[in-house]
């Protein structure tokens, strides 16, 4: 067997040190850019229009200060972007669950249509319906409002696949006969047994969905006009289309850092959990 | 006793349909019912004509020939495709070796922890800000230019957006760097899953690690692969935030960079809402097609 090891080309050690050399390089053009965004948000505008350096400068509060009294509403960008984005993400693993748990768990006639019409429509973008939302959202009165980012999370067909194919392998039907003989009803079922038994799934699908609302910037960028009212992406697309020039580069590398750099912290605390919880749910699903 | 029982089924399979009530309500809502009028407004001339309002008229399918007569359509197709193509290959495999590097018990690989964490990392980062920095690094004067210039790997600077190539390099570079950890750690995650007793036999039966992989890790991944192909296939079509940002909506340089959600985006603004709707139209027909074709192509290999 050891033999057999060696002829399959590289030995084990061989391999073993390519491994290691690949992920160095690959984990180097993942942290490359953020390093060098940390470097020139430190660094004044003369500074940066010398060149490059690795190395930090003194002058990330004076960059910080000139941001936060600049035009861009950027605080109230990010409290609008936590709201979205923990609003949806809420309503969208909650209620996919639910669905899961009704197309997982109960017999009824319209049951495999429904199955394959959630599949089927979890293949279209919700883009090429762009059209219509807007004139119905401006027909609601809701345009310029948060509701429309918020409210179709209810609905989304990725999410209950997700939690349907994790439902598959990880709630044994006989567990609700159990709770039923129990005398526990439905709804409380679903959300005393079902849900605490999805955990890991649901964990990993309200990151997923989170990052999908933090960085949607297309829906964003048609609902909301009010400068209050704007997220962080379309604040981003505003600086990008400002005549560019004519800005402290200092600045704008604040702007991008401010954008990135509280989730890559709030990411690296919940880390160990987050990898995992991709890992743990994909196992089962 | 079984009819009893029976009848006590039905009871609660009533409920399957009541917890149903919200994804059916909101999806006919938001989703559904704006797709209809999506559509409808495909079949009318509906635009602005500077203050002025044209429409809305019908006029059938004029608003198709349009878009198929200007020529636009193909090419942002093709930039779209093209670019997808570029980004997605890079992705697949890097996520594909890192994954078995990782699942493979026998390199007993440490800092597994790390790596992940890092290459998971541009995942979570908001594209239009990851999109920003590249332009602000890779432009003309930008720290790239300086730092290949010091090194002395280039001899003048490089306008990376002024060229077609390095333009679509540079977002596909993006959507690789942002998605293959996210890739890699769900193959990885399927590897874990299959059977360690299938490794152990067929290391004893004399199998090279690449025989291993290709023999029984690919084939045992398919269903996650075919999930990652066709979720990668829808974002490949909505591709929009990065070639956006990066090229300020313009999709320069010659528009090589314009996608077609770019193109929609640029009619929903300047609301003409026919052609925008036929473009929604062709856009759900294409994702349509290209999703049943990746059906049919993993169905048939399961029979």
């Amino acid at each position: 067997m050891k033999k057999s090891n060696v002829e399959g080309g590289l030995g084990i050690k061989g391999r073993r040190a390519l491994a290691y050399i690949v992920l160095i390089i690959v984990s180097f053009f993942c942290l490359f850019w953020f390093y060098i965004l940390f470097v020139n948000a430190t660094r004044s505008h003369s500074e940066l229009t010398k060149g490059f350096t690795l190395i930090p400068s003194t002058h990330f509060f004076d960059n910080w200060n000139s941001l936060y009294t600049g035009s861009l509403p950027i605080i109230r960008g990010m409290l609008n972007s936590m709201l979205v984005a923990i609003c949806s993400s809420a309503l969208s693993v909650y209620f996919s669950a639910m669905t899961a748990y009704a197309i997982h768990a109960y017999d009824f006639k319209a049951k495999e249509f429904m199955f394959k019409f959630i599949l089927l429509i979890m293949m279209i973008p919700t883009q090429v319906g762009a059209l219509g939302f807007i004139q119905l959202v401006d027909k609601l009165g809701m345009d310029n409002t948060f509701w429309p980012l918020i409210i179709p999370a209810i609905a989304s067909p990725v999410t209950f696949f997700y939690i349907k194919q994790y439902m598959e392998s990880a709630l044994p039907l006989s567990l609700i006969e159990a709770a039923r003989i129990d005398g526990s009803g439905e709804f409380r079922t679903f959300n005393s047994i079902v849900l605490p038994l999805m955990k890991p799934a649901i964990a990993v699908q309200m990151i997923f969905a989170f990052v999908g609302s933090w960085n949607n910037y297309f829906t964003p960028a048609l609902i909301l006009h009010d400068n209050e009212m704007k997220t962080l992406p379309v604040l981003i697309a505003q600086l990008r289309g400002a005549d560019f020039l004519k800005f402290d580069m200092g600045q704008v590398y604040m702007m991008i850092a401010f954008s990135i750099f509280p989730v890559i912290i709030v990411y690296l605390i919940l880390s160990k959990h987050i990898v995992a919880g991709v890992a743990m749910g994909s196992v089962k699903g | 006793m079984k009819k009893k029982n029976q009848r006590k089924v039905v009871r609660y399979n009533k409920w399957g349909y009541i917890f149903l009530i919200p994804f059916v309500v909101i999806y006919l809502i938001f989703q559904f019912y704006p797709l209809l009028t999506t559509f409808y407004n495909s079949f009318f001339e509906n635009y602005r004509s500077g203050l002025t309002q044209i429409g809305p008229n019908f006029i059938g399918l004029e608003n198709y020939k349009t878009l198929f007569s200007n020529g636009e359509l193909l090419t942002y197709t093709k930039n779209t495709f093209i670019m997808w193509i570029m980004g997605f290959v890079p992705q697949i495999l890097l996520a594909l070796i890192l994954g078995a590097w990782f699942s493979d018990p026998s390199l007993r690989l440490k800092g597994q922890r790390f790596f992940k964490t890092v290459i998971y990392l541009p995942n979570l980062i908001m594209a239009s800000a990851f999109a920003m920095l590249f332009f602000t690094l890779f432009s003309d004067g930008g720290p790239i230019n300086a730092l290949l210039l010091d090194l002395g790997i280039i001899q003048e600077r490089i306008k990376f957006m002024s060229h077609v190539g390095s333009t679509r390099a540079l977002v596909a570079s993006m959507n690789t760097l942002m998605w293959f950890g996210n890739t890699t750690i769900l193959l990885m995650a399927g590897m874990m899953g299959i059977d360690t007793e299938l490794f152990e036999a067929a290391q004893v039966d004399g199998a090279k690690p690449t025989q291993i992989f290709f023999r029984i890790t690919l084939p045992l991944l398919r269903p996650i692969l075919v999930y990652t192909l066709i979720t990668s296939l829808i974002g490949g079509v909505q591709m929009f935030d990065v070639p956006q940002i990066l090229t300020n909506g313009s999709g320069n340089p010659v528009r090589s960079t314009m996608t077609l959600i770019m193109y929609l985006n640029k009619h929903l603004y300047s609301r003409n809402y026919g052609l925008g709707g036929a473009l929604s139209v062709l856009l759900f027909i294409l994702t349509a097609a290209l999703s049943l074709l990746v059906f049919r192509i993993t169905t048939k290999k399961e029979d």
